[in-house]
């Protein structure tokens, strides 16, 4: 335990650069795979074979693939984050962070689109038929009929989506951020004797983090169940 | 129900409002709709009868564009039916819709559904809309359940809000779609009691319904429909007493038995 203990500000310093991939791709992955699965359902075609597009080759790359891809494929060709570098106290949010944080956005958005699309498919066609036939344009129907009831029947598979980009975030460790995986190697490295307790703890965080999300999820879940 | 609200629809009455040339229709090898010829004027009942897939709800639903057609021209107080996009969405508001399985949406309440549409579509302010939404819950008589949610009412109350729902868009026409076939009987007169009065006031309806009785007193018109074609259109007077066609005869020989 003292390896965790001693180092314990480096710990909780590892586990918000955690969080901060977590919840900042989570956000923007719900609102990319919201529009993504939007496209999907849309009326032009193009955009609807667009929106597939995306979702079959980024669903069928490793994450691992992506996030190098972005990390130091997407540079040589000109796109990079250098201008992003921002710092709370030990916190510092870097171009290599946004790099990850791109990573897993686009990564997850998939997820989120296909999960956001089987909530879509289970609101009854005569839902957005009502809504057409009142006036609303398509956005509107999406917006104020289709997507909210999509969005209760997709609250399940969404959270599942979200717990995995929560592990996922540790594949970031590989690609010089500093979050928790990272951290745990090299407590790992510097305490060879307290190997078991090192990963214990570590998992034993991650386990609750999990945990206080699919608590939240249920909640959301039982909240919308009326109507 | 108070009459003079609906005044200005009965405005130029007589006037063709919606006006279907030659329409075609088929779903794969399945010829639809053929040959559709039909005028409704403004301030007419026309009621469309006719068996199972004879084609008279895909008619309905091709008037606000909700089914595409294949061949022929759709014209709705003188204007074409525009093709996917805004206008199109400004010509549905101005086409009143009820649906047989009401299609009240599911995550608003009783009044959220009805001032949807004059908010969103119309621009109304948020106070102004719920006035006149209480005003048509009132009328359609569910005013006191404005803020349940539409799992909360009976099937009956349910299609009456939806009715308001429409009819909050103030549009120029109602279509209805099997309005009754989902409810239970005791239900039935309910809806056909707010149907008959929107029609006592001057409002241009387009009722496809197996209910005969609202055919013999509401309708000004009524047309049978039989493999996709229109058979007959006769005074609801003339036809039930004395059909031209066979296609007719038949079958209201085989609803009218019991």
């Amino acid at each position: 335990m003292d390896a965790v203990l001693d180092n314990l500000d480096a710990v909780v310093r590892a586990f918000t650069y955690t969080l901060l991939l977590f919840l900042i791709s989570g956000v923007l992955s719900l609102v990319l795979g919201t529009a993504l699965a939007a496209l999907r359902v849309g009326p032009v075609s193009v955009l609807r074979l667009a929106a597939s597009a995306y979702v079959t080759i980024v669903r069928n790359t490793p994450l691992l693939i992506v996030l190098i891809f972005f990390r130091i494929a997407a540079p040589k060709i000109g796109l990079n984050f250098n201008f992003v570098d921002v710092q709370f106290g030990d916190i510092r949010l870097n171009n290599l962070f946004t790099a990850c944080v791109v990573g897993l956005t686009v990564y997850t958005a998939a997820f989120v689109c296909e999960a956001i699309r089987s909530g879509i498919n289970a609101v009854q066609l005569g839902q957005a038929e009502a809504a057409r036939a009142i006036g609303l344009p398509f956005a509107g129907v999406m917006r104020e009929v289709v997507l909210p009831q999509a969005f209760r029947a997709s609250v399940p598979p969404l959270a599942s989506v979200q717990i995995a980009l929560l592990k996922n975030t540790t594949v970031a460790g590989a690609l010089g951020v500093f979050e928790a995986f990272a951290r745990m190697r090299s407590l790992n490295n510097d305490y060879a004797t307290q190997r078991i307790e090192i990963f214990l703890v570590f998992a034993f965080v991650f386990v609750v983090l999990v945990e206080v999300l699919s608590f939240i999820a249920n909640r959301l879940e039982r909240r919308w169940r009326i109507a | 129900m108070t009459a003079q609200e609906s005044a200005p629809a009965s405005a130029g009455r007589g006037e063709p409002l919606v006006v279907l040339e030659d329409v075609q229709k088929h779903f794969g090898q399945l010829h639809a709709l053929k040959d559709i010829d039909l005028t409704v004027t403004r301030g007419e009942v026309v009621v469309v009868i006719g068996p199972s897939g004879s084609g008279k709800s895909t008619l309905c639903r091709t008037i606000n564009r909700l089914e595409t057609i294949d061949e022929g021209t759709i014209t709705l107080d003188g204007q074409p039916l525009p093709q996917e996009g805004k206008e199109l969405a400004a010509l549905r508001a101005e086409v009143g819709m009820v649906f047989q399985s009401f299609n009240l949406f599911a995550h608003k309440t009783i009044l959220e559904n009805v001032t949807l549409g004059p908010i969103k579509v119309r621009g109304m302010k948020k106070d102004a809309a719920e006035k006149k939404a209480r005003e048509l819950l009132d009328r359609v008589g569910v005013g006191h359940q404005a803020e349940k949610y539409p799992a909360q009412l009976s099937g009956g109350q349910q299609q009456r809000v939806a009715i308001a729902r429409a009819l909050a868009m103030e549009p120029k026409v109602m279509l209805f779609d099997e309005p009754t076939s989902a409810l239970d009987p005791e239900m039935i007169k309910e809806v056909l009691d707010v149907m008959v009065s929107l029609a006592e006031q001057g409002m241009t309806m387009v009722v496809v319904t197996h209910e005969m009785g609202f055919a013999r007193t509401a309708a000004d018109r009524v047309v049978f429909m039989a493999d996709g074609a229109i058979v007959e259109e006769n005074t609801p007077e003339e036809f039930f007493t004395n059909p031209s066609s066979d296609r007719a005869k038949d079958f209201l020989g085989k609803i009218l038995k019991h």
